[in-house]
């Protein structure tokens, strides 16, 4: 966990304060709802379908059990009694009054949560692995790197009105549970031949209309130097991003069309200017900041405790842990990760009670830390073993214990067209339909890893294209259809999918997926021959027939 | 549209010379960057103060050979979601070291005056008149810094790093 000190805890009380006010000028009527929208999206307010939605930044996705509690009370208090976690380590409220709004941001500073660029035109919240710092064979914690560019990214004054929104991730590990690669900056954390740590810093990712994965621009940028070399991406960003048109604002789109040599020689030009400077990151100061991260007191424990051995029996505590724990960096302990993905329900929702609950879950079993991650499930990353079962019986009591990590119903989805004002289509539902289909475990863990990603637009909250399987809702003459496309991926190698026909109408969409899945069973090589490889092995084409022979 | 100048509402020394007008004899004026890059040498002779409106979408190398002979630079914020005299503003003091009077135009809004005065301006051309009147209690909101720029206030990373170094010093 970090501690935030007396000057972060100040500044978030100070921003509240100013939103606090900003808020009153509006409903006074002294701004226009124009001069108002900017300053709301940048405080993570807005305008949905039926209400305001207000988005909460999670850094790096690890929150307190007292920071947990905290948003359980914002969603039982200001909003109808749940909150959806996105893709981005946030967490967001459908149902917010604005009026109400300070007092949420007022309850939430106390125990150091803010809304700061959750959105607008600026640099969004700085995500990480979720498994930070817990991970096997990671170089370092990436969350000390994601605080240091969270503070800095905070109320930048140089670069809080960039072209578009700006999002950075950072994983320290080789496989890369942060999508990375499809951010505007990512972040690799490595040493290099030297013995040096340093990052790869790769550009001009990102998803929406114009997908892109990002490129390398420089292969080692030194730990001491990274600060100066953002600042140098985003100062070239700033002045030469294209304003003209809201979709091709992106940095995505600056290095296309710039390339990516010409513009990292403008971004090393601008960065020879700056490197040796304040942004300087000295050792005793990384230190400073790594010093207010703690880390649990663990315990001697064994390998495989007797609590353990004698739940194996049970063949669903068994069917849970082998899908949902995951080894731990220490002995003893296991990195456990709780399913928001029940059959039939909306991908990502919790409700305030079961906050409630994980909340006492993480103080009795986790050290009362929990983490959320981009696939929209939630984490408890410090379990002792022997505690696996009891922790299982509680979580399966609260509906958090559902098997299904990684597998096909294990499904990312925006809010969609049953929320939000930009959606063409539903999302929600097809991905609750696609639960039940596939609501059989035993049948889901033959299928083995798949990833559904749903978008209800083009924007692709829901990372359709980096689906093993993505869904994009589109509409034509007024009706939901919907774009299918196989074998993406946001992991190291990640790739966008490809389109394998013509939309299909909204209720046959489930039907679809079967057929793509059935397809698969009897297409791979082996039985743990994954989808996606499956998929690069043979193309789209075997697919498209079975899909297509019969419609 | 009042001018807060050093932190107060002022009187505009400066007057506004649109291209084609008649330039006056003498006192303060504000030319276009177009109009000013016509005959640099000619504006540069003028009797009294000269200032020149730069906008956002050119660079600022081509004025950086007047800058010592310059009283006063307006960066132009055609509408505040445009951030890009924010880099403007902060190469001209920092790299360039421009001392002379950097004003933000355009749509001002008393949101940004504290990002506009980390960035280095020191002048603001308001658009409305309560956000002028509120120029000294918005800007005095924020205590707390994490950004390192031109305008020398403290980060809290200084801070912090300070304050270990004092305990350090008294054990």
């Amino acid at each position: 966990m970090y501690a935030y000190d007396e000057l972060d805890r100040t500044l978030i009380n100070e921003r509240v304060s100013e939103f606090r006010d900003q808020v009153k000028r509006r409903l006074s009527g002294e701004l226009t709802e124009d001069e108002f929208k900017m300053l709301r999206l940048q405080n993570g307010v807005y305008l949905q379908l039926h209400a305001y939605m207000f988005r909460v930044a999670i850094p790096y996705g690890t929150l307190s059990s007292k920071q947990l509690r905290a948003l359980a009370h914002v969603a039982r208090r200001y909003d109808r009694g749940y909150g959806h976690f996105t893709t981005r380590q946030n967490i967001q409220f459908n149902w917010i009054k604005l009026a109400e709004l300070p007092d949420a941001l007022a309850d939430l500073a106390e125990v150091g949560i803010h809304a700061m660029q959750t959105s607008g035109n600026n640099m969004r919240n700085v995500t990480s692995d979720q498994w930070a710092g817990v991970a096997p064979g990671e170089i370092e914690d990436p969350r000390i790197w994601s605080e240091i560019l969270r503070q800095h990214t905070t109320l930048h004054p140089e670069f809080s009105f960039l072209p578009r929104k700006f999002k950075i991730a950072i994983t320290a590990s080789d496989h890369d549970r942060a999508a990375i690669k499809i951010h505007d900056i990512g972040l690799r954390l490595y040493r290099n031949a030297e013995g040096e740590t340093g990052f790869e810093v790769l550009v001009g990712g990102g998803l929406g209309r114009t997908p892109f994965i990002a490129k390398t621009i420089k292969p080692f940028v030194s730990r001491r130097d990274i600060l100066s070399y953002v600042e140098a991406i985003l100062r070239v960003y700033n002045q030469y991003g294209r304003r003209d048109n809201i979709y091709k604002a992106r940095i995505k789109i600056l290095v296309h069309e710039l390339g990516i040599e010409k513009f990292a020689k403008e971004v090393e030009e601008e960065w020879e200017q700056i490197r040796d400077s304040a942004l300087t990151l000295e050792d005793s100061v990384i230190e400073e900041i790594r010093s207010r991260f703690s880390y649990p007191a663990y315990d001697k424990l064994p390998h495989m405790p007797d609590e353990l051995k004698k739940a194996a029996h049970d063949p669903h505590f068994e069917a849970w842990r082998r899908n949902s724990v995951f080894t731990h960096n220490v002995q003893g302990y296991s990195i456990v990760t709780l399913s928001l993905k029940p059959v039939g329900g909306p991908p990502g929702d919790a409700t305030a009670d079961q906050m409630d609950a994980v909340a006492d879950l993480a103080d009795k079993y986790s050290f009362g830390e929990i983490r959320v991650g981009h696939e929209q499930n939630l984490v408890l990353p410090h379990v002792a073993k022997r505690d696996l079962p009891a922790l299982w019986k509680a979580l399966d009591r609260i509906g958090l214990a559902t098997p299904n990590i990684n597998l096909v119903s294990d499904i990312i989805a925006c809010p969609g067209l049953d929320y939000c004002s930009l959606a063409n289509a539903r999302s929600i539902p097809i991905a609750q339909e696609l639960t039940r289909r596939f609501a059989n475990h035993d049948t889901a863990n033959m299928i083995g890893r798949l990833h559904i990603n749903i978008s209800g637009c083009i924007n692709a909250c829901g990372h359709h294209h980096v689906g093993h399987i993505g869904i994009l809702g589109v509409e034509k003459n007024g009706e939901e259809f919907y774009q299918i496309t196989i074998g993406g991926r946001a992991d190291e190698n990640a790739q966008m999918g490809t389109l394998i026909g013509p939309a299909v109408p909204y209720v046959d969409v489930a039907d679809v997926i079967e057929d793509i899945v059935e397809a698969y069973l009897a297409l791979r090589a082996r039985p743990d021959e994954l989808f996606v490889d499956t998929v690069k092995r043979l193309g789209v084409e075997p697919f498209r027939e079975r899909v297509y022979a019969t419609r | 549209m009042p001018l807060v100048k050093d932190g107060k509402i002022a009187a505009d020394l400066f007057v506004h010379v649109p291209d084609g007008a008649e330039l006056p004899g003498d006192g303060a004026i504000l030319v276009p960057a177009a109009r000013f890059l016509e005959d640099p040498q000619a504006l540069l002779a003028h009797a009294g103060k000269l200032g020149v409106i730069w906008p956002n979408n050119r660079d600022i190398d081509d004025l950086v050979p007047y800058l010592d002979r310059l009283a006063a630079i307006a960066l132009v914020f055609p509408s505040f979601r445009d951030g890009r005299a924010y880099s403007q503003a902060r190469l001209l003091r920092e790299r360039y070291a421009f001392e002379g009077e950097l004003r933000a135009t355009g749509q001002v809004l008393r949101d940004q005056f504290v990002f506009m005065l980390r960035a280095g301006f020191d002048a603001f051309e308001v658009k409305k008149d309560s956000d002028a009147a509120a120029f000294a209690a918005t800007t005095k909101r924020y205590s707390v810094f994490y950004q390192p720029t031109g305008d020398g206030r403290v980060t809290a990373l200084n801070r912090r790093m300070q304050l270990r170094h004092s305990e350090s010093a008294g054990q």
